[in-house]
């Protein structure tokens, strides 16, 4: 098991964003993706593997948040191939235009002097 | 060992002071002021409490608040915390701690001063580092991207949501209580200011100020005091996420599993209900609980509701109050909920009583559709 007075499992999570990396981790017992990241797997397990995520996925729901004064914001959930779901934002498209069932690729937000990077996503087109 | 139906019943219930209270007035306050009123509606005293159970955004402790500031020394108290259903839960809790003996006298209170102090102000959302940098409009935007999802999976419209907000509308002109005055029209809905897709501000509940008080006492107890006992006949919890990116399926609440296991405990089946109080947050919650409670097939609920369905005089009494979207909606509204059932089995609810009421089912949401609880009231034929 991972020892938490050395690694935290956001804090491995966040060296991967650094990197442009979109990290995940799999549960060796029974094969299954885990997202968020964890110290203990769901069901009780330790065997919890890192791996990199390729970065595609689809939509599988949306929103576009009006906030006042603020362009349209769209917040999406994103199903990553790899069998994890995450919240997440597309870009570079209207807020409005994204669509459930929407192929889309992972991009790493820069982040700010408050964020650390994190991962957002872009149309794919047809990407499989 | 499993809680015994109808072992309890709901002795008194009363709302504290609803819509925008005064300045620097507290939760504990409306708590206080509702405890009192409960009291009255079942002729017991203070000093007959010796359990309390309460939850709120704004008093981390609140049952010792509440204690604190009544200048009581209950036995038993819980401050079980999910959300919105917390009250439903507290019944369970208030119920098995009086079939147990831990308590005779079960007192469940609840209070908010959102309105006042302002929502990021009574609700501050802890941090998520895996949301809170997306900067989803919470809850709004978790139950907006379920009812996109409802929308993509089952072709529910725009219309049917609004028609929920229209019907509670209607039911609300009939209830004094209520804050809404003024007919509301599917197309007004639509129309109104967009907040988060697909949801307008019509789609979502009031932020008010407000609060209530429930008593519970054992079933024996209740028959000697003023009111008609109001039983417990079932409860059933259930959870399935925190955050909605956990949630397995956006359509699927875990009503789905609260709802069998407090008919199962009640004996009884939807067609059994004369009347629903289910948690409206916003438009697409009725639609979900009808179907998750097992009162349409899955994926109906759009259509189920449309056509002043669940309006008054529609064929299924759906939040006779007005609900979170039209009556009253203080933060956590699960209290409320109840409320207004144990009034329609008792008869009380003038213009908008649903005759021969006997059974009400409760139905309380908490967190963004996370925790589920439902519980089912029956009057004097139902024991």
């Amino acid at each position: 098991m991972v020892d938490l007075t050395k690694q935290s499992p956001l804090g491995t999570y966040y060296e991967h964003c650094k990197k442009g990396e979109l990290a995940y981790q799999v549960n060796r017992d029974d094969g299954k993706a885990v997202f968020f990241p964890r110290a203990v797997a769901p069901g009780g397990g330790t065997n919890l593997e890192w791996r990199i995520s390729k970065g595609l996925g689809t939509v599988y729901s949306t929103t576009v948040i009006y906030y006042k004064n603020e362009a349209p914001l769209n917040c999406a959930l994103i199903d990553l191939d790899e069998g994890f779901r995450m919240m997440s934002r597309v870009e570079d498209i209207d807020p409005r235009h994204v669509k459930i069932g929407m192929r889309v690729k992972a991009r790493m937000h820069p982040g700010d002097e408050k964020l650390p990077p994190y991962p957002v996503f872009t149309p794919a087109g047809d990407a499989k | 060992m499993s809680l015994k139906r109808a072992s309890v019943a709901v002795a008194g219930v009363a709302e504290s002071d609803l819509g925008q209270v005064a300045p620097h007035t507290s939760p504990i306050d409306l708590m206080a002021q509702a405890t009192l009123r409960a009291l009255e509606d079942c002729g017991l005293k203070l000093s007959d409490i010796d359990g309390v159970l309460s939850a709120a955004t704004q008093a981390r402790y609140a049952p010792g608040q509440l204690c604190e500031y009544l200048g009581i020394k209950p036995k038993f108290f819980d401050g079980t915390m999910i959300g919105g259903s917390s009250f439903m839960t507290h019944v369970a809790h208030a119920q098995a701690a009086i079939e147990t003996g831990m308590c005779d006298v079960a007192l469940i209170a609840y209070g908010s001063t959102q309105r006042t102090v302002s929502r990021a102000a009574a609700s501050p959302r802890e941090y998520n580092p895996y949301e809170t940098q997306y900067r989803p409009l919470l809850p709004i935007s978790a139950y907006a991207m379920a009812a996109a999802r409802h929308m993509h999976e089952y072709g529910t419209t725009r219309e049917e949501l609004a028609e929920v907000a229209v019907a509670a509308r209607q039911w609300a002109l009939l209830n004094p209580k209520a804050w809404e005055k003024e007919p509301l029209t599917i197309e007004q809905v639509i129309n109104a200011r967009m907040v988060s897709h697909p949801f307008t501000v019509r789609d979502c509940c009031l932020v008010l100020d407000g609060g209530g008080a429930m008593i519970l006492v054992s079933a024996k107890r209740a028959r000697t005091l003023e009111k008609p006992p109001v039983y417990v006949l079932g409860v059933g919890e259930a959870m399935s996420h925190v955050s909605i990116s956990n949630m397995p399926d956006l359509t699927v609440s875990a009503a789905s599993e609260s709802g069998p296991k407090a008919f199962k405990m009640a004996g009884l089946k939807p067609v059994d209900v004369d009347m629903l109080s289910l948690y409206d947050a916003f438009t697409i919650t009725p639609i979900l609980f009808l179907e998750d409670l097992g009162f349409c097939p899955k994926g109906e609920g759009g259509r189920f509701v449309s056509g002043s369905a669940i309006a008054p005089g529609g064929k299924l009494a759906v939040n006779t109050s007005g609900g979170g979207l039209s009556y009253c909606h203080p933060g956590m509204y699960g209290l409320l909920v109840m409320i207004e059932a144990v009034r329609q089995v008792r008869g009380e609810c003038g213009k908008r009583q649903v005759k021969n009421c006997e059974v009400a089912l409760a139905h309380g949401n908490g967190g963004v559709l996370s925790t589920q609880c439902t519980v089912l009231f029956g009057g004097a034929s139902t024991v």
